[in-house]
Parts: structure tokens; C-alpha cells; sequence
């Protein structure tokens, strides 16, 4: 005989107090450690930026403990370490640069100031949004606020391109990536189209080859997602944007109708394009270049940002250069696209595989509250943001070790970049809400609630 | 500085790292939370620690200790799904007005622990205040009586619904 045993969490709020003033720790430590290793001195603000680190935990921490008491206490501490983390590794490339003076590289104030703004971002987003199914009223608004944003760097006076790719704007000299705040939107407006629609999507049409796929009548939201998809890699000739918005959509169908097909469709769906970017698309078939075979001497020079950062993961070895005495210098967009080739070199394959821990953890906690959220709204909402996550930190770490073609996205929370850390640090703040929304004890538990109580099954 | 302090400082660097990394999972480990179904039989020193406090176990100890609060008028007839056969064997639900959602998946009402069930595999709700039976899509399908059922059907009082290895029953009758 089977029972249904429940468990509620405990909100461990002293747990993560503990484990921010740790992040804090180790980041600023960071921060010092590259001071000493370039300058052989402490860095003149690190008395600043150690107080700064910790005020800003501690308003998090506040917040979560005044409006999500019941959050995941990791979620926030990992996330504080890996923006610190960054920080420490952009002041490193830039202490390089201005010592060895190859190429200049924006300092780490910036990326400080940011930071700022993306935790003001967060706690506003933790105190304001009270319950995460408010999210959904925004619905079909998320679509067309998503669509502009991913659509406006195609505008004539303020669109930019950059390295053959149009993924950027420029208003009045500060440049914003939009397709990192369309991401947020989109997740919103799948997770709420998806929760009404997936009865319907989930239902059997014909068994092919073994699988069973969905009804032909069924395959117009995908047909829909992949237009759009399809519209961003001709017009902004980008496929790593592309990939992110189509994989999200497909991702989230999955799991909103639990069916297997849809995956292997959407993978399908995927092949023709790629193929199409491939042939003809000169910056596309550069990289691709780059990614079978950027030693042979033909191909050296063209793929020089590949083969410095693979002597930059060379240089490290095991144990790292150590921080503050690599040269990610003589890697190109070493702060930002190879931000991973910088750490790999300074910490070696040990801190690497550590910083990808830190990132396999934040994902598994957005999937686990996806797992324990009682709504298909907030299922989906935390799986797609999840997943995103992963997909972005697969794509980038897999382009800079060329497991796959280099495509254009960020390294989320160390990518030196203001659009991606503000963006990411909503999306911290949402997995907050997330969380608190999963372990919160329901309130049709309270003795005494005048909710309603739902049918619930009772053991006999 | 000298360089050995250096070079300490730096190894201790990546250990923290590590550490923290090796925290966070230990406090995963430690952190369980939502519904599991378990074998009564079985001993589970969890739950022996922790005695069931969601909506299952709660709504079953506050029948027990306080009957009178759920029952609000005897004269009402209130419809009940009970399963018949199966590893739930004797579950009862009361049905309101919300539909119910059965299926392996844990966000389901009833959750069934049937290799045989979907995730999502069939629904119960009122449509112009008769029960029906709905199929979700399941991989097995779902049995009205000993046929195989697509989309919405009525559900009779009376009648045998199969999913899997559980069968459920609709009962009218005083609350």
C-alpha cells in the first residue's frame, strides 16, 4: 500500500546569511588576490569595494528575509559570487592591459556600477512582485514587448553592428543589448501561452518511426516560434540568438506536454537553418572554420581569437596561472566573450570546473523549484529560465573549448556587459519569487484559512 | 609580499572555491521538500522525524481531530471519487468544483505510482453539473467501462474508470 508522504522545507534564512558572507569573502577576496598579482600591492579601493560587496549582500538578504522568507537560501549566494567573480576577472584583464598596453579593455568601476544597478533591479523586483502569477496578466503584453526589443537593433539610427552580427543598439553612446531582456519577456509570454494551451499540444496525433508526434493541427505555435527564429537569423544574422529563442520555445513545450517529440521536432526544425548559416553567411562559415581546425597555418591569423584563448586554457593547466598573473590580455574580448578562457588560465581546469559547478547548482535550484511549484505557470516560468541559463553557459563555454561552432552570447553574471548583468539579475530575482512560491507551506494549510480547501486525496 | 605567501594564498583561493561549492551541496542534501510516495510497509526513518504536514496529511489530521468543521450540512449529497483497485486502493476524493488531475506527475491531485500511468494522464471535472471523464493524451489510454475513451465522456456513478492499475469509481452520497 502507498502512501503520499509530504515534507515541508525550512526557510534557512541564518544558512543564507552565512553563505553570502562567504561569496563575499571569496569574491573580494578575488579582487585582492588580482591587486597582488599584477601590482604586488592590495588594490587602493579594495577597503571600498570589500564594504560595497557586503552592503549590497546585506540589502539581498533583507529583502529576501522581509518578502521571500521562505526563498532558496543558494540561489543568492551563488549568484553574488560568480558577479564578484566576474568583477575580479575584469579588473584582472584590464590591470593586463594597461601594464602590457596590447589592446584596452573597459575597467572594472563600470562593471561595479552595474552590478549596483542589477541588485537595485533584483530587490525591487523581490519587494514589488508579490506573487509570481502576477506575471501572467502580462501575457500577450511580454510577446509584443519581447518582439520590439528583439527587433530593435534593426532600426535604422540606433541599431548597431558589430562583428557581422545587428544584436546591439547605441542611444546616446551606451550600447544595450535588448535580445537579454527579450529573453525574460519571452519566458514570461510561453510560460502563460503554453499553461492554457498544453492540454491541447500534449494530445497524440500519428506514430512515426516509433514516436509518437503530435497532431498536424498542433504544430502552429512551433511553425510560429520558428519563423521568428528564423526572421532573427537572416535579418540579425545571428545564430546564437536565434538558437537561444527557438531552443526556449521547444524547451518549454516540452515541458509543458511532457512529450518527448516535441524535442526531437524541434531539433529537426533547427538542422535547415543551421545549415543555411552555415553556406552563407561569411562570419558564420568563419567560425565554423575556426572551430574544425584553427591551427592549420591557412586559418591561423583568421581565427586568432580562438587560438590565443586555447593558449590561454593551455597556459593554465591544472592548478592556473594563478589570479592576476595570466595574460588574458592576448586574447581579444578576453572580459567578455572569453571571459571563460581568462578564468580557465588564471585558476587552471580545477577553478574552472568549479566555476562550472557554481552554475550546474544555480541551474538545478531554478529546475527544483520548477519541480515543486504548484501552478503550471511558475513550472514553466522557472524551467524555461533554468534552461536558458544552462543553454547560454553551454554555448559559450563549449564555443571557447570548441566542443561546438563559437556563437555570439554571454556568460551569465561574469561577462563584463551591463544589458546581460541587469538582465540576469532579474531573472535571480524571479527564481527568488520562484523559490519562495515552491517551499512557501500552502496556505490552505492554516487552520482556520477562510481559502477554500482544493479536493485533495486522503489516505483511507 | 613574498612569493611563497603568494603562491599559499592563491591555492587557498581555489580551496574556498571548492568549498563553497561543496557546501552548497551538502546544504542540498539536507534540503528536501514536496511529496514523495512511499510503500507503507517499507520504514522510513524520515517520516517517523517528520510527520506529514501537507495538504494530504494535513487535510487528514484536521479531518480527525476536528470532523465537525468539514462537515457543514449532512442533507447535501457530495459526489466522491474512490479508487477501486491499485496500489491507491481506498483513496477517497471529495469533489468540488475544481477539476482533478490524475496522472504519475506530483503537481496532480492524485498522484498515481503506475508505470502504466502518464504524466499528465486524465482529468475529472463538471461540465453543467455532470462529471466527466477526459483523456490527456496518456500513452495507455484511459478505460470507461472496458472501453478505450478519447477526449471528454460523462462519468457515471457507477462506472469503472481505468488508468493503469488503478481503477476509480464515482459515488454519490452524503458527505
Amino acid at each position: 500500500m502507498a502512501t503520499i508522504v509530504s515534507y515541508t522545507a525550512r526557510p534557512r534564512r541564518i544558512l543564507q546569511a552565512l553563505l553570502l558572507a562567504f561569496a563575499v569573502l571569496i569574491g573580494v577576496g578575488a579582487y585582492a588576490l588580482v591587486g597582488l598579482g599584477r601590482f604586488d600591492e592590495l588594490p587602493p579601493n579594495l577597503l571600498t569595494y570589500g564594504i560595497g560587496a557586503a552592503v549590497l549582500a546585506l540589502i539581498l538578504q533583507v529583502a529576501v528575509m522581509w518578502r521571500a522568507p521562505y526563498a532558496d537560501p543558494v540561489i543568492l549566494p551563488l549568484v553574488v559570487l560568480l558577479n564578484l567573480l566576474g568583477i575580479a576577472m575584469i579588473e584582472s584583464v584590464h590591470a593586463a592591459n594597461s601594464i602590457y598596453g596590447l589592446r584596452s579593455s573597459a575597467s572594472a568601476d563600470r562593471q561595479m556600477l552595474w552590478a549596483i544597478l542589477g541588485v537595485a533591479a533584483c530587490v525591487a523586483l523581490i519587494v514589488l512582485l508579490r506573487d509570481h502569477r502576477h506575471l501572467r496578466r502580462y501575457t500577450w503584453i511580454s510577446a509584443v514587448a519581447g518582439a520590439i526589443l528583439l527587433l530593435l537593433p534593426l532600426a535604422p539610427v540606433i541599431g548597431d553592428a558589430r562583428n557581422g552580427s545587428k544584436i546591439w543598439i547605441n542611444i546616446a553612446g551606451y550600447s544595450f543589448q535588448p535580445a537579454e531582456l527579450a529573453k525574460i519577456a519571452f519566458a514570461i509570454f510561453f510560460a502563460g501561452y503554453l499553461v492554457s494551451r498544453r492540454d491541447t499540444l500534449a494530445l497524440a496525433g500519428p506514430k512515426v518511426l516509433g514516436i509518437h508526434l503530435p497532431r498536424w493541427s498542433d504544430f502552429g505555435p512551433i511553425l510560429v516560434a520558428w519563423g521568428f527564429a528564423m526572421a532573427v537569423l537572416v535579418f540579425q544574422t545571428d545564430l546564437g540568438t536565434s538558437l537561444m529563442f527557438f531552443g526556449l520555445f521547444v524547451v518549454m513545450l516540452y515541458v509543458a506536454t511532457d512529450r518527448l517529440s516535441w524535442l526531437v521536432i524541434g531539433a529537426i526544425m533547427f538542422l535547415p537553418p543551421a545549415v543555411f548559416a552555415a553556406t552563407q553567411m561569411g562570419h558564420v562559415r568563419t567560425r565554423i572554420t575556426c572551430w574544425l581546425d584553427p591551427l592549420s597555418s591557412a586559418n591561423y591569423s583568421s581565427c586568432e581569437q580562438i587560438n590565443q584563448g586555447l593558449f590561454g586554457l593551455a597556459n593554465g593547466g591544472l592548478t592556473g596561472a594563478g589570479l592576476g598573473e595570466g595574460r588574458p590580455d592576448v586574447v581579444p574580448h578576453a572580459e567578455s566573450d572569453f571571459i571563460f578562457s581568462s578564468f580557465a588560465e588564471e585558476l587552471g581546469m580545477v577553478g574552472a570546473f568549479a566555476l562550472l559547478l557554481l552554475y550546474l547548482l544555480l541551474v538545478q535550484r531554478a529546475i527544483r523549484a520548477a519541480v515543486g511549484i504548484s501552478d503550471g505557470f511558475g513550472t514553466l516560468l522557472a524551467g524555461g529560465l533554468g534552461f536558458v541559463m544552462a543553454l547560454q553557459v553551454f554555448v559559450v563555454v563549449g564555443g571557447v573549448t570548441r566542443v561546438i561552432p563559437l556563437t555570439g552570447l554571454t556568460l551569465p553574471f561574469l561577462a563584463a556587459g551591463g544589458s546581460s548583468l541587469v538582465c540576469n539579475w532579474l531573472i535571480a530575482g524571479i527564481l527568488v519569487r520562484l523559490s519562495d512560491a515552491a517551499r512557501r507551506p500552502a496556505a490552505r494549510q492554516v487552520p482556520g484559512s477562510p481559502v477554500q480547501p482544493a479536493p485533495r486525496a486522503v489516505s483511507a | 609580499m613574498s612569493e611563497l605567501t603568494l603562491v599559499a594564498l592563491r591555492l587557498g583561493f581555489v580551496l574556498a572555491l571548492w568549498i563553497f561549492v561543496i557546501i552548497v551541496v551538502l546544504v542540498l542534501r539536507n534540503d528536501l521538500f514536496g511529496t514523495t510516495v512511499v510503500t507503507r510497509s517499507s520504514r522510513d526513518p524520515r517520516r517517523e522525524q517528520r510527520p506529514a504536514t501537507g495538504p494530504i496529511g494535513g487535510a487528514a489530521a484536521r479531518a480527525g481531530a476536528d470532523p465537525a468543521s468539514l462537515r457543514t450540512d449532512p442533507e447535501v449529497t457530495q459526489a466522491a471519487m474512490v479508487v477501486t483497485a491499485g496500489p491507491l486502493r481506498g483513496t477517497s476524493l471529495t469533489l468540488g468544483s475544481t477539476p482533478i488531475l490524475i496522472g504519475r506527475a506530483p503537481e496532480c491531485t492524485l498522484v498515481l505510482d503506475d508505470d502504466y500511468a502518464s504524466n499528465r494522464h486524465a482529468r475529472v471535472f463538471q461540465r453543467e453539473g455532470e462529471w466527466m471523464v477526459e483523456d490527456l493524451g496518456s500513452t495507455n489510454g484511459t478505460l470507461v467501462s472496458g472501453r478505450r475513451i478519447e477526449g471528454a465522456v460523462p462519468f457515471k456513478p457507477g462506472a469503472q474508470v481505468r488508468i493503469g492499475r488503478t481503477e476509480i469509481e464515482l459515488r454519490r452520497g452524503p458527505r
